[in-house]
């Protein structure tokens, strides 16, 4: 049993920082009233980016790769991608008060758009002479782990035994947490999201707490995308491999009741339910192990019933979550 | 000059009363011509390929023969078909983004009965007891969230968003179950010697049906929304929760028969999808379509008949990617891009149809005024 949990815990820490990450980004949308169901396109350009920026790197470094440019590279044009990503929402949903789902949905298909077409023709556009995007050495970079974690038994396996990005998904997590319910930026950042009309009665400038919360949620949401293909895919980037994550994400979100350090445990458990299937013994029977794939759905829908039969005050969704503001409309 | 006036801000941002009809279409063709423009600009610098080209191919793409446009008509029929099935739940504002999952409920209903009953009884009462099972696969699992949203106002943007991958696993499930030839994991085309449960071709076309279908429909849902009592019972319920109970409407019960119409129509596509044009099962069989719906009957501000204009657009602009994909040698998410930038700008628009922009005068203005 020990060695089945040593065996499988990594792999499902590996499986749920890109949900965590994801998680925490739409946390912070959530939290300043706006559902963006854009959060699976967005991860995908973070993704995306991320390889667009770590291949121009490759290309051009070709001997000379400097290990600390080679991270921070892909880790700058992830963040741009992604936050012009966060731009385009805002400008729509908050200065343009568009309806927020659509426009959330409609930057997911953009987002998987961008994220397929140009890993599908990234190499036919620039010209190079590669068979496909295989950034091993990008990835070497990122998933840099601590020497000695490898030889300290179980201890250092479970616990040490990770890339960087791994960590700081977890101090991510556990900030966000701290900001919102500690201090009055995060104060101020749920009132908007409870109720807008009274924030703007008490001075808070309602667009620009949207605003931030929205570009650096975008920002934090793609560095999951950019995760996934350097640590988990080993840098090689396949089109729709990133799956259904994004929308897994958001689930997420409220399996942790808006809660980033909850999540930050229970996206170990969603990690561990998305890979399950593999663990179970079910013979050649591959019928049920489909089955399986849907228990961290299966499990949000439980929490969502659960919280609203509860309808305790804390646990429910922000109040003002999905709705447009403008001052002029009460 | 009074020194304490505050300066007034260089924008200001008022709602329109009302706007004339012309002048609301003038402002969303112009937002769908600076899109298409934009769309050429990426294109270009891109893939270096002439703009001009681009459009002319996927024009032909989507018209350029009469198999194209029976192709097209298909499409569009299944489309607004989702689209015309969302519309009474998005009028109520119950935000239902499972009509992915809806739709895969009748495809598993309808290929249920299709492989397991197919060649033991005979094809009128199979095609019917295939049709009724969908229509009640599509209600039952439309009729879900609702029960839970009527009942304890459970959030139902995210459980129908999550029903949709519960359907997914279901139907990869039986797929694994009826998959044929074995090992292959897919069902492949499902009695493609006996033709069972296939929907016949009327007048020799096979999509006709299909089209026929998804105008009676559209007109159908024209007429609850607009003229019935029901139809005008949930736009009650979507303008205010409190006026309808104070009217003495049933809210509970309008959310639950609103989604079963939803999810009846929803249903019907599903067995369209199989009996009538695909006759196999994937997971992806709905295509998204439970997602483009929504910004269809969003666009077309749920009236049943703009969405065919709606729906004619974000297909064309599908089909037309789809084919200069093919032309030119493109990766075919090409399409998935230049569908999102028209559907921001498209989005972007309404701004400008509800609300005013005034921009504040100049000093010489202002001191005339």
């Amino acid at each position: 049993m020990l060695s089945f949990l040593i065996t499988f815990i990594p792999r499902a820490i590996v499986q749920s920082v890109p949900l965590l990450l994801g998680c925490v980004g739409e946390t912070l949308n959530e939290k300043s009233g706006s559902l963006n169901l854009g959060i699976p396109g967005v991860m995908y350009v973070g993704g995306i980016s991320g390889v667009i920026g770590a291949f121009l790197y490759e290309q051009s470094a070709g001997e000379n790769f400097n290990a600390f440019l080679g991270i921070l590279i892909p880790m700058l044009s992830c963040l741009v991608g992604a936050l012009l990503m966060g731009l385009l929402f805002c400008f729509l949903t908050v200065t343009l008060r568009a309806n927020q789902n659509v426009t959330g949905l409609a930057m997911t298909t953009f987002g998987v758009g961008i994220g397929n077409f140009f890993g599908g023709s990234i190499i036919k556009l620039t010209g190079s002479d590669v068979p496909s995007i295989t950034l091993s050495i990008t990835s070497k970079a990122f998933t840099t782990k601590l020497p000695f974690a490898a030889s300290t038994g179980a201890f250092g396996k479970l616990l040490l035994d990770y890339s960087f990005l791994t960590y700081v998904a977890i101090a991510i997590a556990l900030i966000t947490a701290y900001v919102l319910r500690k201090t009055r930026l995060g104060l101020e950042l749920r009132a908007v999201g409870e109720n807008p009309a009274t924030a703007d009665a008490a001075g808070i400038n309602i667009n620009r707490y949207k605003y931030y919360s929205i570009c650096i949620g975008c920002m934090i949401a793609g560095l999951g995308g950019l995760y996934y293909v350097m640590d988990y895919a080993s840098g090689v980037w396949s089109n729709d491999a990133f799956g259904d994550r994004g929308w897994l994400a958001i689930a997420l979100v409220i399996f942790s009741v808006w809660r980033p350090n909850w999540a930050a445990l229970e996206s170990l458990l969603f990690g561990g339910l998305y890979i399950l299937y593999l663990y179970i013994p079910t013979g050649t029977d591959f019928a049920v192990k489909e089955l399986y794939k849907m228990l961290p759905y299966m499990a949000t829908i439980l929490m969502l019933i659960f919280i609203s039969l509860k309808n305790k005050h804390e646990n429910q969704p922000p109040e003002g979550l999905g709705l447009p503001y403008f001052r002029e409309d009460r | 000059m009074d020194k304490n006036k505050k300066k007034e801000p260089l924008i200001h941002i008022t709602k329109r009363k009302e706007i004339s009809r012309s002048r609301e279409w003038a402002i969303r063709l112009g937002s769908i011509l600076i899109a298409l423009i934009v769309c050429a600009i990426i294109t270009t610098l891109t893939t270096h390929l002439n703009p001009l080209s681009v459009y002319a191919s996927m024009w032909e793409g989507s018209f350029g023969s009469e198999r194209k446009m029976w192709a097209l008509s298909k499409e569009l029929s299944i489309l607004l078909m989702v689209s015309v099935a969302l519309a009474p739940s998005f009028k109520m504002k119950f935000w239902n983004l499972g009509g992915e999952g809806q739709v895969l409920a009748g495809v598993l209903a309808t290929s249920a009965c299709m492989i397991t009953l197919g060649g033991k009884i005979d094809n009128a009462p199979l095609i019917l007891m295939s049709l009724v099972t969908a229509l009640i696969a599509g209600a039952v699992w439309a009729f879900i969230p609702a029960f839970f949203r009527a009942k304890w106002n459970t959030n139902e943007t995210l459980f129908t968003l999550m029903m949709n991958y519960v359907a997914t696993q279901i139907v990869a499930y039986f797929i694994i179950r009826w998959e044929s030839p074995k090992g292959s994991g897919k069902v492949g085309i499902i009695n493609s010697n006996t033709e069972a449960g296939w929907l016949p071709y009327v007048a020799g076309k096979q999509y006709l049906l299909v089209v026929l279908v998804a105008i009676v429909v559209t007109i159908l849902m024209y007429i609850y929304l607009k003229y019935s009592k029901q139809g005008y019972e949930l736009s009650v319920v979507g303008e205010s929760e409190n006026t309808a109970r104070y009217v003495g409407i049933n809210v509970g019960k309008v959310i639950m028969r609103t989604l079963i119409v939803t999810g009846l129509v929803c249903g019907l596509t599903g067995f369209l999808l199989v009996a009538a044009t695909d006759h196999t099962i994937t997971t992806t069989l709905a295509g998204g379509r439970g997602f483009l719906g929504v910004m269809v009957a969003w666009l077309a501000h749920f009236n049943p008949i703009g969405m065919v204009l709606s729906g004619l657009l974000i297909v064309f602009m599908s089909r037309g990617a789809s084919e200069i994909s093919t032309a030119f040698g493109l990766n075919r998410s090409f399409g998935d891009i230049i569908t999102g930038i028209i559907l921001f700008f498209v989005i972007g628009s309404e701004f400008f149809i509800n609300y005013k922009v005034h921009f504040r005068k100049s000093g010489k203005e202002a001191a005339d005024a």
